[in-house]
């Protein structure tokens, strides 16, 4: 597929969900983010707080830092996944069959709706397929959230 | 390469800094050579020299030695079957895998009077070669030194040894600026840095004693934050290291730092080293734009502050985040007379620079006279990392990362990504 065509077949998938979900939560909150602005605006947060070790492609680099493309991680429990960005993570565990080396800190300073916003780019970009984190799932884990050390 | 919406936004952009930064510091360095481009093995080389693949796909292929019969020992790092350490024989332009051993993954490889040395993460094995340097006994080797710290971050142990039956290991520091909370955004560096009592150096010890701890070693260089590619002068008699430099200024203190000063900023560092030295890991890095040691932001400084009195000088500071994991002093005489004696520095590539397009992935060469640097340094080898989107992007096919030398002068470059070993010659 031409670059031009997946850019417009993105668009138009982002533009249906964005539609879909403007329909259902139109009556409950007008605070509410759609999908497209949550994932345009996590793709900023992505590129200052996270490109440096994961890469603008989402591919990671070497034995250094994971990629983010269809890890048990990305597209697996929320809960887990927000925790990660609020406690950083270095358990040395295998992803996808391989362990890395480095260290990712706490982006705890980060705010709910930052982290939600993050997680629904990374969630919906490099081939990645998978529902949306919000802003409330944020703030419930980080409340009842331990740090792991 | 994937079309995704990110990539095809963020290629065009990265082009235009591509352009700026990186090529004009390349090929400044490189306009004394014509080059030309050696098929099968597709690098880049000067004028006379060819490079071919003398075996591929070995696994992650970190520092290698070659032993007067020409042939290779390989130190294979996270291998996931069959062994860590591979014994080629060389036939002709290939060479086959005559034998494997070792149950542990690890970087250090070295030959010296009648022994190989390899190390782990952990530790540090030799085993006695008999006369065609053949590693007699494979599966009992002598652990001459064992419990150095891994914590993960910079675990690699890299191996050397002088004239005078030592050998020096690197220890990394097990950290990327000594802060109190690492690599966190805005994290201060703890006082008075405690991971350099055991870490961020290197330490000496007897090539010949078994199981010593670092007790029994020297602590003989200090404030480096870590070390892959290091050899011993032979004109100096002198170790020299090449630091690899701290990353994520701008990440960490974006108010002091820009995404492009980041992206090249701090040097990389090769020192020349004395037992005692401090290269001033945490508290100071290498600006190579100044020539100027600058105190680290988490200590204090605010990206012009410049610091560290009583710590060395970089003999050449290179663009930042470029990773050099492989350093070899050219002693043999296939190569023109001008090579004897200077510095061939693999530079593994960055991940560092991103947003920024990265760089490396190429071997360099430094000039030497009379056991210094002597003029700029130029780009020796390139290619490794396939097309010029391949290289910025990082996602690169090859990646250099050990460099030995061969009884009769080659030159041979090790491979960790796919496992390819280069052998590059000069033909008169
Ligand atoms: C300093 C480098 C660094 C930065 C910055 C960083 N990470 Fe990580 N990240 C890592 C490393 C290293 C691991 C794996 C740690 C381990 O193996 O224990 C990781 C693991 C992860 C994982 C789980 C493993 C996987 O690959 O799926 C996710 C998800 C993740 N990071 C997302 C992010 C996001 C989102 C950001 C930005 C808010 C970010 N990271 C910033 C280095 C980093």
């Amino acid at each position: 597929m031409s670059t031009k065509r997946t850019a417009i077949f993105l668009s138009l998938i982002i533009m249906l969900f964005s539609l879909g979900s403007y329909a259902q939560t139109k009556h409950k909150s007008s605070t509410h983010i759609s999908l497209a602005t949550s994932i345009a605006n996590g793709k900023n947060i992505y590129i200052q707080n996270c490109a440096s070790c994961h890469q603008t492609d989402g591919g990671g680099a070497g034995n250094m830092n994971p990629p983010l493309i269809k890890t048990t991680y990305v597209l697996g429990n929320k809960t887990t996944l927000i925790k990660i960005i609020l406690n950083g993570f270095s358990d040395n565990v295998e992803i996808n069959g391989q362990t890395y080396q480095n260290t990712m800190a706490s982006h705890d300073f980060l705010k709910d709706q930052e982290i939600a916003d993050v997680l629904t780019y990374v969630r919906n970009s490099f081939t990645n397929k998978a529902s949306a984190v919000t802003a409330s799932q944020v703030k419930t884990v980080r409340a009842n959230n331990k740090p792991a050390k | 390469m994937k079309t995704n919406s990110l990539f095809s936004l963020v290629m065009p952009l990265a082009l235009i800094p591509a352009l700026v930064l990186t090529n004009p510091v390349v090929n400044k360095k490189t306009v004394t050579h014509t080059k030309t481009a050696t098929a099968p093995a597709g690098l880049t080389l000067p004028t006379g020299f060819e490079a071919t693949v003398i075996a591929d796909n070995l696994g992650q292929a970190r520092h290698l030695a070659i032993t007067p019969q020409n042939d290779i020992y390989v130190k294979l790092n996270h291998f996931k079957t069959g062994k860590g350490i591979l014994f080629l024989h060389q036939n002709g332009d290939k060479s086959t895998v005559a034998n494997s051993f070792g149950n542990y993954g690890g970087t250090g490889m070295y030959i010296k009077d009648g022994y190989l040395y390899a190390s782990s993460d952990e530790d540090v094995y030799r085993y006695k070669l008999n006369a065609k340097s053949e590693v007699i006994n494979p599966d009992a080797p002598e652990k001459i030194i064992s419990g150095l710290l891994n914590r993960r971050e910079h675990e690699s142990k890299s191996i050397v040894l002088d004239n005078d039956g030592n050998i020096y290991v690197n220890v990394g520091a097990y950290s990327n600026s000594c802060q109190v909370k690492d690599r966190q955004k805005g994290s201060m560096g703890r006082p008075g840095c405690p991971i350099l009592d055991s870490a961020g150096g290197i330490w000496q010890f007897k090539a010949d004693k078994l199981d010593q701890h670092y007790g029994d070693g020297v602590h003989y260089a200090k404030g480096i934050r870590n070390t892959v590619g290091l050899d011993w002068n032979q004109q100096n008699n002198q170790l020299f290291i090449m630091q690899h430099g701290r990353d994520q200024l701008h990440d960490l203190f974006p108010d002091l730092y820009t995404v492009q000063q980041s992206a090249v900023e701090p040097a990389e560092c090769l020192y020349a080293l004395k037992k005692g030295d401090d290269a001033g890991w945490p508290y100071i890095y290498y600006d190579q734009e100044r020539h100027e040691k600058i105190l680290a932001p988490e200590y204090g400084g605010d990206s012009k502050k410049t610091a560290g009195e009583g710590t060395i000088d970089p003999a050449v500071a290179f663009p930042g985040h470029l990773a050099p994991n492989g350093l070899l002093f050219y002693t043999g005489n296939q190569f023109p007379e001008r090579y004897k004696n200077g510095a061939f520095i693999a530079f593994h590539g960055s991940w560092n620079r991103a947003p920024e397009p990265q760089a490396g992935y190429f071997v360099v060469f430094q000039p030497f006279k009379d056991g210094k640097p002597d003029g700029k340094w130029e780009v020796f080898a390139d290619g490794f990392a396939g097309t010029q989107a391949q290289k910025e992007s990082g996602r690169a096919e090859h990646r250099p990362c050990g460099l030995a030398q061969g009884p009769d002068g080659a030159l041979y470059v090790s491979d960790d990504s796919k496992g390819t070993i280069y052998k590059i010659t000069y033909k008169k």
